[in-house]
């Protein structure tokens, strides 16, 4: 059994006031997602992501297709018991503290009353919550409100939970917290769904992922299969290297930059590095950092949604 | 649909509405009730008492309408626009649920503040009594007189159909809209009652079959205002009053029926 699966999901809305007209925001979706993944639902703005979540919490209905959520199909109260959402750009109520806001939601899971405050405050000290969590949510900052949406998504210990936007509003610490907390969440077996148009953070949290542009997947699988393992060439950072020695050195590079004083960013073919360390080094130059140049996500990603702009723009 | 958890969105409504506008509305009735009572004093004895009492409730009128009204058009409508409604509606509650606990919620919220107004106005009563007490043998009614909470609990039924009216509006409407909804159906509540004589004024009879209709489809709360009656002393027909009260309550729940069923199917984007 999948934890989730869609079928064919489409979403067209209504738009404009006196002639409305189908626009179609998600074209067929179809995906798959293992138990205890984390599965990084990736593409632009504007792609469909928030659509297809949406679909998924039942929030907006399907135009045609259907999904399945811990294999059942959704609008099941037992299945919802069992996940957690955070909507994107989250608001709550502003006259609640956040303590009373997660009391509330523990209760509508029915989380026993004597279990209810250590739940609280366990979810809350895990998402780095302080004595602010008594203060009432309309004087929270937008990275302490993300915070909160994140804290009650877990509040009833979730098999799969559906993160719109996880880092959004977050510093780059909250940003490394709640990367620990994904990767937590999958020790403990849960499944993470998660959307993000940052590719860094899919790169070093996701097994899976799928790759959504104007509403149509582009691509989905293994992070290592949909990027080549080929590597392009070699970057190397050196300092010191005397100006006698550079066109001798330059004509092998493919690029020089001179970063700054006495340093300079070279980039090479792929080959040995051993000779053009020993090329550099008996030159007098101080090898910096050497690095192989491969395929990002961002890479990928850029040139598959170009990719699909393209093919959309063909389309009449 | 569990009435557990009915209560529980009902108890997160009541503690935020509490915190919101209730303390604001009752320093404003207070604040009126007591200049007006102080100013009143100083004119003829006894005539002050009814003013009291009939400003009193009209007061009262005015802030339970604009309680329901803005509140209840906060409690769903603004809701979906601020999107707070997302998180609430992933949690294992149905929609028909969520707007029932809603609705119980505000109910709570008028009924006490309702109350907690009574109490202002039975404590300026009660100065009268002893300050200006009837003579032994008058027929009025007394300074503090119990039958003031009868039109003050058909005050709460005609609320309880208006709260009903906002959800309902809300669940197809922005705040915006389901404000001024809500306002023009509480006075088609009031002035409903003359829709039924209309077509005996006009010649056409397509206007005349309209009001007909109208009449039929909007509520009345013209037989759930008994205000003058009480404050003068008059005469009450109970059956009329029992008549009224369980149209009210089956209107109130058609509205939420209709409420509802449109909102287990809408989109909320
Ligand atoms: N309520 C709506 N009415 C009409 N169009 C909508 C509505 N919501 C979304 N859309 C359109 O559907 C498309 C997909 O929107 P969606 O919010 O799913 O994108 P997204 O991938 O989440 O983007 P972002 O990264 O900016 O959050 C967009 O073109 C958007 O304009
Ligand atoms: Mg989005």
């Amino acid at each position: 059994m999948l934890a989730i699966e869609t079928d064919a999901l489409s979403k067209d809305y209504l738009v404009g006031f006196w002639r409305p007209r189908p626009y179609r925001a998600l074209h067929d979706l179809t995906l798959a997602v293992e138990h205890g993944d984390i599965f990084g639902f990736l593409g632009p703005n504007g792609a469909g992501k928030s659509t297809a979540i949406k679909l998924l919490m039942q929030l907006v209905f399907p135009t045609s297709g259907q999904a399945r959520i811990l294999g059942q199909p959704l609008g099941d109260l037992a299945v919802k018991r069992r996940i957690g959402f955070l909507p994107e750009n989250p608001s709550f109520y502003d006259y609640l503290s956040a303590e009373e806001l997660l009391t509330y939601f523990a209760g509508l899971f029915g989380i026993p009353a004597a279990e209810r405050a250590a739940r609280v405050a366990s979810v809350l000290d895990r998402v780095g919550l302080g004595a602010e969590r008594r203060s009432r949510l309309r004087s929270y900052s937008k990275g302490m409100v993300q915070r909160v949406g994140i804290a009650q998504a877990l509040i009833n210990e979730p098999d799969v939970v559906f993160f719109d936007e996880p880092m959004s509003g977050l510093d780059p610490i909250g940003r490394r917290e709640i990367r620990q907390l994904m990767l937590d969440l999958r020790a403990r077996g849960t499944t993470v769904f998660f959307s993000s148009h940052i590719l860094s953070d899919a790169e070093a949290l996701c097994s899976q992922v799928a790759i959504v542009a104007q509403g149509r997947l582009v691509a989905t699988g293994k992070v290592s299969e949909l990027l080549s393992e080929d590597q392009h060439g070699w970057e190397v950072v050196v300092d010191g290297l005397p100006a006698t020695a550079l066109p001798q050195v330059g004509a092998r590079a493919r690029a020089c930059t001179l970063v700054h004083d006495g340093r300079h960013l070279l980039e090479f073919a792929p080959g040995d590095p051993a000779e053009l360390v020993r090329l550099m080094t008996e030159a007098g130059g101080r090898i910096v950092s050497l690095h192989a140049q491969r395929e990002t996500l961002e890479a990928f990603f850029v040139r598959r949604v170009a990719a699909a702009a393209v093919r959309g723009a063909a389309e009449p | 649909m569990s009435p557990v958890t009915v209560g529980r969105v009902a108890a997160a409504v009541y503690k935020e509405s509490v915190r919101d506008r209730v303390p604001l509305s009752m320093v404003f009735f207070a604040g009126v009730l007591i200049a007006a009572s102080i100013f009143l004093s100083q004119l003829s004895a006894g005539q002050d008492v009814k003013i009291v009492k009939d400003l009193g409730l009209a007061t009262m009128n005015l802030i339970g309408l604009l309680i329901s009204v803005f509140v209840g058009t906060g409690l769903v409508a603004k809701e979906i626009e601020r999107r707070s409604i997302y998180a609430v509606l992933s949690k294992p509650v149905t929609r028909s649920t969520y707007l029932l606990g809603k609705y119980c919620g505000l109910l709570l919220t008028l009924a006490s503040n309702l109350a907690a107004m009574a109490v202002a106005l039975y404590l300026v009563l009660g100065y009268f009594a002893i300050a200006t007490p009837l003579p032994a043998n008058s027929t009025r009614p007394p300074h503090v007189d119990p039958w003031l909470l009868l039109p003050l609990a058909l005050l709460f039924v005609q609320l309880m159909v208006t709260t009903a009216a906002a959800l309902f509006f809300s669940t197809f409407s922005g705040p915006l809209l389901t404000v001024l909804f809500t306002l023009a159906f509480w006075v088609a509540g009031h002035f409903g009652g003359d829709l039924r004589d209309y077509g005996r004024v006009v010649d056409s009879p397509i206007a005349a079959g309209v009001a007909r209709a109208l009449y039929y489809l909007l509520p009345n709360f013209g037989g759930l205002d008994v205000k003058n009656e009480v404050v003068h002393g008059a005469a009450l027909d109970a059956a009329a009053i029992t008549a009224a009260v369980a149209a009210a309550v089956t209107y109130a729940v058609a509205l939420l029926g209709a409420a509802a069923a449109v909102f287990e199917r809408r989109d909320l984007k």
